[in-house]
């Protein structure tokens, strides 16, 4: 696969003052080039952990503990990420790879014109075009994301509607023209009409500027209608990764085949929904062996001695399973 | 199976308007339900749905009386309970409802215990501090949460999401209300927990025969509580679409629900579609100066001139739907195959 950034054997920890919560441990990723790749766990699965970790934006007092983050530009040396300068990464941060935050109602500064925070930006990264050059390319972003940009650029975000912001957002995000664009929940707090149209803008951008998007998210039907390849994390650790239709079909690791399970659809029949037993791990305190295994419905007592190792299948695809091939 | 009975609860012509003054001279006029009929069955689980801003949080606020209504008149088994609500609060004890937000919806400095507590004594002025016990540690059973007592003795906080949720569950079911209106009660749960917390509601749905309103913008949860029950579309504070829940997603009539279902993504990759919406532009139309016909006009595709002006409903043989130009809306299904 051309990737485009490599997770080596990420670790990320936070220590904290009795003890170190290990919220990332032990994560190998690909992110395809051009593609779409989706990183889908609940809430504490460290999927927005790892997503920071790129632009190294990771909370406070979370650190990189070791692996490699290598991005990959085009016919150009792999950037070692976990060891860029502060200088460094002003010029790597939005330039190569930019984020669409999860809240994009206070992603907004609310006290500044969309206009004002476009050029700023423009600014802070060095760009030195004349005002009225700036100015065309705010416009044709924000007509890019379907906006009008004669109102949009002279608005506060209060003025914005949801789906208004984040695709400000989103034009936001392009506005440097970076290879990779985060997006971390680009659609929670919209309803399906909107989430729809945003989906397919992104789609659009995906497409005709050969961006690659790296998206997090809990809902396994927007994986399923938008992404390319996915990754499955549970506690911290990459269960399951491959090409959206394999891992769908094929649902390779117990915890996929659960949260396939789990998701009500309105096409498919209601009956053979069932919900995966169990709470979420609690990610000070993770289960020995395999972290998924108090939930398991395939459950052995070696699962819980024992930690899996992670398999590579010859098309990349991976599965970290002890019952693999159940 | 039809035959007449009683609803427990009857919408008539249900309107609502905010104002809010933008300068000295004007008033702006929000018109954030209009003309809502809606009857209610008891043991019937009903369903709202519909997109951001269109008044279904606001229906559901007037069904449990916490707004009133600017006009329109609400009967609870046959009994008005407009104009009088301050009076005879004490029915609306008959009518709960379970907020989305669970961490607001319980105060932070008491105990799950004391938030229990209250209603319960509050409503059984007589009962013994003994006799409450009891009725706490049979709903802690009823919702799942053992041992009771390591539960009621904590505060909010310290519980996950999911099981706040089962608390406000406890504390709607503990008064022995007729209807329970929810109002996105899993939007902020975990995947792998929304199902069994839906799996619950439906528990209490069947064993007490309390009804349900279950609102939602998610239709792929909302078919899953509301199987066998109906649907309200709601558009712009209309009900634009009506039926059965079963009906409706798999042949929806309203040009708008026709949108909505196809904008619902699918957990399989074989059903994507990569077509666009079925809509002129995906922006709501302000509430402030309603169009005199269909409020939909702008946005629709099958609209002709005479939709500018008026409206009005029409019955099919499946649902009732807003619509006067229903002959131009396509009327095959959105998904061929459909696993029930």
């Amino acid at each position: 696969m051309d990737a485009i950034v490599r997770f080596q054997n990420v670790h990320i920890d936070y220590p904290l003052k009795k003890y170190t919560l290990h919220a990332v441990s032990d994560v190998s990723i690909d992110i395809a080039r051009g593609k779409i790749t989706a990183l889908v766990g609940e809430s504490g699965s460290g999927k927005t952990t790892l997503s920071s970790a790129l632009i190294r934006c990771i909370s406070e007092p979370g650190v990189i503990a070791s692996g490699e983050i290598l991005f990959c530009g085009k016919d150009e040396e792999p950037i070692h990420v976990e060891k860029l300068t502060e200088k460094e990464l002003q010029s790597f941060r939005w330039k190569r790879v930019s984020m669409v935050f999860q809240a994009a109602q206070s992603a907004l500064n609310p006290v500044m014109t969309v206009k004002e925070q476009f050029l700023e930006t423009m600014e802070e990264h060095g760009d030195t075009s004349p005002a009225a050059q700036k100015e065309n390319r705010c416009k044709e972003l924000l007509e890019y994301v379907k906006l009008d940009p004669d109102r949009i650029l002279k608005a506060y975000p209060h003025e914005l509607s949801g789906g208004m912001k984040q695709r400000v957002m989103i034009a936001f995000s392009l506005l440097l023209d970076p290879d990779l664009i985060i997006l971390d929940e680009p659609t929670t707090a919209l309803d399906v009409i909107t989430q729809s149209y945003i989906f397919s803008i992104l789609k659009e951008i995906n497409r005709e500027k050969g961006i690659s998007m790296l998206i997090m998210t809990h809902d396994i039907s927007i994986v399923a209608k938008f992404a390319d390849y996915v990754g499955v994390m549970y506690g911290g650790k990459l269960m399951e990764f491959g090409a959206v239709r394999d891992v769908f079909k094929k649902r390779r690791h117990p915890y996929t085949e659960g949260l396939i399970g789990a998701t009500p659809s309105i096409i498919h029949d209601i009956s053979a929904i069932k919900p995966i037993e169990g709470t979420p791990p609690d990610i000070m305190n993770l289960p020995e062996g395999c972290v998924f295994w108090p939930r398991c419905v395939y459950f052995e007592e070696r699962c819980r001695q024992q930690e899996p190792d992670t398999v590579v299948y010859p098309d990349g695809s991976k599965c970290k399973c002890l019952l693999e091939g159940r | 199976m039809e035959y007449i009975r009683e609803p427990l609860m009857q919408l008539k012509n249900i309107n609502m308007v905010f104002q809010k003054q933008s300068s000295l001279l004007t008033d702006k006029k929000f018109h954030v339900l209009k003309d809502v009929n809606l009857d209610i069955f008891e043991g019937e689980i009903i369903a709202l749905v519909g997109e951001s801003g269109c008044g279904k949080t606001t229906l559901g606020k007037i069904i449990t009386g916490l707004y009133k209504p600017t006009s329109g008149d609400i009967y609870l088994e046959g009994e008005r309970m407009t104009g009088l609500l301050s009076k005879s609060i004490t029915s609306y004890n008959k009518v709960q409802f379970i907020q989305q937000d669970s961490y607001a919806a319980l105060n932070p400095v008491r105990t799950i215990y004391q938030s229990l507590y209250a209603p319960i004594k509050t409503k059984n002025r007589s009962w013994s501090r003994s006799q409450i016990n009891r009725k706490l540690e049979e709903l802690m059973e009823v919702i799942g949460l053992q041992p009771a007592d390591q539960f009621l003795s904590k505060y909010p906080h310290q519980l996950s999401g999911g099981q706040r949720q089962r608390i406000l569950m406890a504390r709607a079911i503990s008064l022995d209300p007729k209807l329970i209106v929810a109002d996105e009660p899993v939007s902020m749960i975990d995947v792998s927990m929304r199902l069994s917390l839906l799996n619950l509601m439906k528990s209490l749905n069947k064993r007490y025969n309390m009804s349900f309103v279950y609102i939602s913008h998610d239709l792929s949860t909302t078919r899953y509580i509301a199987q066998n029950g109906r649907v309200c579309v709601m558009y712009l504070g209309e009900i634009v679409e009506m039926g059965q829940i079963k009906d409706v997603i798999r042949s929806p009539r309203h040009p708008y629900t026709r949108a909505l279902i196809q904008a619902v993504p699918v957990p399989d990759p074989d059903y994507v579609s990569d077509g666009e919406l079925p809509l002129k532009s995906m922006q709501l139309a302000a509430l402030e100066d309603r169009p005199k016909g269909c409020s939909f006009y702008e946005r629709c595709l099958y609209s002709c001139e005479a939709c500018r002006e008026r409206v009005y409903h029409r019955d099919t043989p499946t649902a009732k739907v807003l619509c006067s130009h229903l002959e131009a809306v396509p009327d095959k299904p959105i998904y061929e195959t459909f696993g029930e």
